[in-house]
């Protein structure tokens, strides 16, 4: 049963019809939860003791890095898919991950920045977490500068599947840069074991913020997918029964 | 309202935050959409040429 969904979502029409009705539903409710989160965020969640105001960067900076590296796994999990089961429709996901999951980490390292101006003193810090950040957004560019330098498609597809696919190192190393080194950053708020560092007026608006970026991802994503779909299946068939559509 | 705003004297650091953030997902939109268009277009014309060969 499970591989028999898996092989559909392979089709490049009936993912195509998926990712169409999709969208709408994942838009939607990533606005809402986005809306909820900022107003809880922005006007309803309290001072923090020590940041002041300032800490309300956290609303958009945290889910943008969250996402970054989110993006990244996707885009690491499609390329796999798409070598181990040449599947076309994977590469068109991990192409189309590319670009969105570079602009959440240009959003988490810029954010980071005016977030770390009040209260670090400074703009930047060579710090591991900062430093593999910046790497996860070389990643990102040099896996759709290798797609765009390799002119045929399927070898294109596979060079930069194996480059996502090693670049999946760096994400673990992001995530316990905070562990492992001594960091400015500041460590886990939200997966600390135990309990978050935060009082759920503060943590509530920052779940939503997460899950909405997510969903928002995922409505961008397909859209891109869609395209990506249609630009690889040149001549098939099934192009002249939904193209007319919607 | 202005003391919102002003966030506690951080307003030059969170607002740009939001705005950049606000920015690259509305440009995030803007571009997977006008891709999406530009692959239907591309698509329908090709078929188009099929159709109209011989």
């Amino acid at each position: 049963m499970a591989w028999t969904w898996f092989h559909r979502c392979g089709s490049p029409p009936h993912f195509y019809r998926i990712a169409g009705k999709l969208v709408p539903w994942f838009g939607t409710l990533a606005a809402l939860l986005c809306i909820g989160g900022l107003i809880g965020g922005l006007v309803l969640a309290p001072s923090d003791y020590l940041q002041g105001e300032g800490y309300r960067i956290i609303y958009v900076h945290v889910p943008a890095a969250t996402l970054s590296m989110m993006a990244y796994a996707v885009m690491a999990l499609a390329a796999a898919t798409g070598l181990i089961w040449r599947m076309n429709v994977a590469y068109a996901v991990a192409a189309s991950c590319a670009p969105i999951g570079a602009s959440f980490t240009i959003i988490a390292l810029v954010t980071g920045s005016l977030w770390g101006r009040p209260m670090w003193g400074t703009y930047w810090v060579w710090d591991p977490r900062l430093v593999t950040e910046l790497l996860l957004l070389f990643l990102y560019l040099g896996y759709m500068g290798l797609r765009s330098a390799i002119e045929e498609s399927g070898r294109a597809d596979r060079a930069s599947a194996i480059l996502a696919i090693v670049g999946v190192v760096n994400l673990p190393i992001i995530h316990y840069s905070v562990d492992w080194w001594n960091s400015l950053h500041q460590g886990h708020t939200l997966l600390k074991l135990g309990a978050p560092s935060m009082p759920p007026s503060m943590y509530v608006p920052l779940i939503a913020m997460i899950f909405g970026f997510m969903l928002y991802f995922a409505a961008v994503l397909l859209v891109r997918a869609r395209g990506e779909v249609l630009r690889r299946e040149r001549t098939a068939r099934w192009l002249l029964e939904v193209i007319g559509e919607g | 309202m202005l003391e919102w705003l002003s966030m506690g004297g951080n307003a030059r650091f969170v607002w740009p935050s939001y705005g950049i953030t606000v920015l690259l997902l509305w440009l995030n939109i803007r571009w997977a959409r006008k891709a999406a268009l530009a692959a239907r277009t591309e698509a329908r014309r090709r078929l188009a040429m099929q159709r109209s060969e011989p």
